[in-house]
C-alpha cells in the first residue's frame, strides 16, 4: 500500500493493519519520520513539501519493487505526507513484515534510504528569515551507496 | 509536442512551473536543456550538474533519449522522508 496525502495517518491503525495482514510472517518493522524543531540554522517553525503527482507514487512503487527483490517480504505499506506540516508531526512511515526479523529490519532501512534519495519530494523549512528550501545532504546519498551491491541478501 | 516541467527551487528560479514545446527532433534531454537555456540567465541552472532530471517520470540521465509526446521534468536534488 502507497500513499501520498496531505492528512496525518495513525500510526497505530498501520501497524494494526500490517499485523492483521502478515499472514504467518514473524516480524513487523516500522519507521516513522517526524518533522524535527530545529535545524543547522535554528529553530524551525515547519516545513512544506513540495512533490511531483504521478511521480512519486510512481517512485515509491518502484523503490518497493525493488525492497521486494532484495529480500522475501509479505506486507508494505508507505505513506508520505505533502504539504505543510508542523514540528513533531509525521512525515513518513514505512511498514514492512518479514518471515524473519532480519529482512524486516533491513528492507525497512532500505526503502527509507531509497526513499530519501530518489523520490521527488522537496523540503522547504520555515525559519525565522522565511521558509527556506532544505539542500541534500551527502550522508542521505551514502546511507542509499552501501545498498549498491546488496541483492537477495535473504 | 513535449511537455516540460520544473519543481521546487529550480521552478522558483526560472519563475515557471511548466511549458510546452514544439518537438523539433531533439535527441536527449541534455538537448532540449540547452535550448532552454537560450531563455535567459536564469535557465543556465538547468545545465548544472546536480539538477536532475526524469522523462515519463521515470528518473533518467541528462543522456536520455526523447520522443514527441514524452513529459520531461528538471528538479533539485530531493529532500523527502
Amino acid at each position: 500500500m502507497i500513499s501520498v496525502q496531505r492528512d496525518d495517518f495513525d500510526h497505530c491503525e498501520q501497524y494494526q493493519a500490517l499485523k492483521e495482514e502478515a499472514d504467518g510472517d514473524g516480524a513487523v518493522v516500522t519507521f516513522t519520520g517526524l518533522v524535527r524543531d530545529f535545524n543547522v540554522q535554528g529553530a524551525v517553525s515547519g516545513i512544506h513539501i513540495e512533490h511531483y503527482p504521478g511521480m512519486t507514487e510512481k517512485s515509491l512503487m518502484r523503490i518497493c519493487s525493488e525492497a521486494r527483490k532484495r529480500w522475501q517480504l509479505g506486507q508494505i505499506r508507505v505513506i508520505h505526507r505533502v504539504g505543510t506540516i508542523g514540528p513533531q508531526e509525521q512525515i513518513v512511515f514505512v511498514g514492512v513484515t518479514s518471515k524473519h526479523r532480519k529482512s524486516a529490519f533491513e528492507a525497512c532501512e532500505f526503502i527509507i534510504d531509497y526513499l530519501k534519495t530518489s523520490a521527488p519530494l522537496w523540503k522547504q523549512e520555515g525559519t525565522s528569515e522565511g521558509m527556506k528550501w532544505v539542500a541534500s545532504r551527502s550522508s542521505d546519498q551514502e546511507a542509499m551507496d552501501r545498498w549498491a551491491n546488496t541483492t537477495n541478501l535473504s | 509536442m513535449i511537455q516540460i516541467k520544473f519543481f521546487a527551487s529550480l521552478r522558483e528560479s526560472i519563475g515557471t512551473s511548466s511549458l510546452n514545446l514544439e518537438y523539433a527532433g531533439e535527441n536527449t534531454v541534455a538537448d532540449v536543456a540547452h535550448e532552454l537555456v537560450e531563455r535567459g540567465e536564469n535557465w543556465r541552472l538547468l545545465e548544472e550538474r546536480d539538477v536532475l532530471c526524469a522523462v515519463n517520470q521515470t528518473l533518467c540521465g541528462k543522456d536520455a533519449k526523447i520522443n514527441d509526446g514524452d513529459e520531461i521534468a528538471f528538479f533539485p536534488p530531493v529532500t523527502g522522508g
